[in-house]
């Protein structure tokens, strides 16, 4: 009895955390547009409810009511496993995103590594779909965005590790903590452009969105889907540009801490300065789609393997050597 | 502690199906596939021992990378085909005794590992590096980095001759490729590429030259 009181408390904790988490990427989805149109002075989505605010819902449902067409000589098993993996592993890393010092569904020891190995994983739902399709379009898309993702997964560790060095401990929780007295984006404001350029690549977004390229490939890996599955997908691609973005003010912007230490702003509790932050990193990202035109293939490339990957690397060495010098290197 | 072994035989028996399947399925991606199974229920295995960061690196590592590769080179060389036809000439029989005897030997090795470390603990001295005070973590980067710096250090030299290896194999210049130079295009000016002429009539310029 006592344990089946214990996974329903669980499942009630998940539920609590998945379904803003779902709630929140349709919203985003909203806002992305709305952000993008702004700029591009057009209206944007507006019709639907208030201020247009449950278009994305709107768009739920007709993707929900309409056909799910496999194609023929597709693999069907892979082709239907695709954008349920994508979707689940955009979810699945939510569980240890700290709101709050004592507010996080699972303080695992590890935890920058499992986002980094569940954002790695995330390769196999777009290949899968890619492959699975058997079509030209999505396969070339398929295997565009698996070795972009590879690339710039690599300058993400790097980066990953330059914080890691100031914080001694792979907790999300410390790393918020250990930023107390100043964020990290400070000493490490280099760190923080890599990391926001390879976060636009890593989640395929624009202007690194080579593998929806629509001008050449159609739809990229997404060609072939339809219906509810495609937007397995686009929820999947959405969840995982939020992750990123809460990633990104865990690690350099103090997460749930508030920007500054005084008594009107300690009182605000630390969800809604994360979710702040958050914000602040979606608006730049739209803003970057609205404004910055897309990528070569070979300048993606030259731009991850020969300009990022040096640089962070360089700056990991710097980064140890002045922490050693001063001394500063973190106690166990 | 039933649920701990419940979920260690469900991985198990996942990891061994799936093993099963990497050589069994027809169709080389699937088996590629299946092995990215097996790699994730190890390191869930890994886990539920306590060994966290081993786990989460072979994730990363394996899952995330290796497998990536794997992945691209099944898909690009089409090398179903090319073992279905394998299988089905008669020159595949050749080989069967050389695979009976390496995984004979790799048989007789495990069993040497498993039952020394199993009957005879005191053979092999082990250090049990897992302290409850502090992390997995930690204490993999003390020992790795102080008792075992130098394999540590060869290690990552071996991987790097092998990286330049294969650079050096796949390096070749190509000629009559037109390149991008960045240098060039940023630091070019007006008078170099535009020239104004003034065109004789009836006669014409030449321009290209």
């Amino acid at each position: 009895m006592e344990n089946l009181n214990f996974i329903f408390q669980e499942i009630y904790k998940i539920l609590f955390l998945l379904i803003p988490v779902l709630v929140s990427v349709a919203m985003i989805v909203w806002l992305d547009r709305r952000v993008w149109a702004f700029v591009q002075k057009r209206q944007g989505p507006n019709v639907v409810g208030p201020f247009g605010l449950l278009q994305s819902l709107a768009d739920a449902l007709k993707y929900i009511f309409k056909e799910m067409i496999i194609p023929a000589s597709s693999n069907k098993i892979i082709f239907i496993l695709a954008p349920i993996i994508t979707m689940t592993l955009a979810l699945i890393a939510w569980a240890v995103i700290p709101f709050n010092e004592d507010q996080v569904l699972a303080n695992i020891n590890v935890g920058i590594l499992y986002i980094f190995a569940v954002s790695s994983l995330g390769v196999y739902g777009i290949i899968m779909g890619g492959w699975a399709s058997n079509s030209k379009y999505p396969f070339l898309g398929a295997i565009r965005s698996a070795a972009q993702m590879v690339s710039y997964e690599v300058s993400i560790g790097i980066i990953i590790i330059n914080v890691l060095l100031c914080v001694g401990s792979l907790n999300l929780n410390d790393i918020v903590i250990a930023q107390k007295n100043m964020w990290f984006i400070i000493p490490l404001f280099p760190m923080f452009v890599i990391f926001f350029i390879s976060a636009l690549a890593e989640t395929n977004r624009p202007p690194f969105d080579l593998p929806e390229a629509e001008a050449e490939l159609v739809a990229g890996y997404q060609t072939e889907y339809s219906g509810m599955m495609y937007a397995m997908f686009w929820l999947g691609e959405y969840a995982n540009i939020l992750l990123m973005c809460a990633l990104g003010s865990i690690l350099f912007l103090g997460g749930w801490l508030s920007p500054i230490d005084l008594y009107p702003f300690n009182l605000i509790p630390g969800v809604f300065w994360l979710i702040f932050k958050i914000l602040f990193l979606f608006i730049l990202f739209a803003l970057v789609k609205a404004i910055v035109p897309r990528y070569r293939y070979d300048q993606l490339m030259r731009l991850g393997w020969k300009i990022f990957l040096p640089f962070s690397l360089t700056y990991v060495v710097f980064t140890a050597s002045y922490l050693f010098y001063f001394n500063l290197l973190p106690s166990i | 502690m039933i649920a701990h072994a419940i979920f260690f035989y469900i991985f198990s028996i996942i990891a061994i199906i799936s093993a099963i399947m990497v050589t069994a399925s027809k169709n080389t991606v699937h088996s590629v596939f299946f092995l990215i199974l097996d790699f994730i229920s190890i390191s869930c295995l890994f886990i539920m021992i306590g060994a966290e960061f081993l786990g989460m690196i072979m994730l990363i590592v394996y899952v995330g990378a290796v497998a990536v590769l794997f992945l691209f080179v099944v898909m690009m060389l089409n090398v179903a085909q090319q073992k279905n036809q394998w299988f089905l000439s008669k020159s595949s029989s050749n080989h069967i005794p050389f695979g009976l005897i390496i995984s004979a030997v790799i048989f007789i090795e495990l069993i040497i590992v498993v039952g020394g470390w199993k009957y005879k603990p005191e053979l092999l001295t082990t250090v049990n590096p897992y302290i409850d005070e502090i992390s997995n973590t930690h204490s993999l980067g003390q020992i790795l980095y102080t008792d075992y710096i130098h394999i540590f250090q060869i290690s990552g030299m071996i991987l790097l001759i092998a990286m330049i290896g294969a650079i050096v194999l796949t390096f070749r210049k190509r000629e009559g490729v037109k390149t991008q130079s960045y240098l060039k295009q940023i630091s070019r000016e007006r008078s170099e590429g535009v020239k104004l002429l003034e065109v004789p009539s009836n006669k014409g310029v030449k321009i290209d030259d």
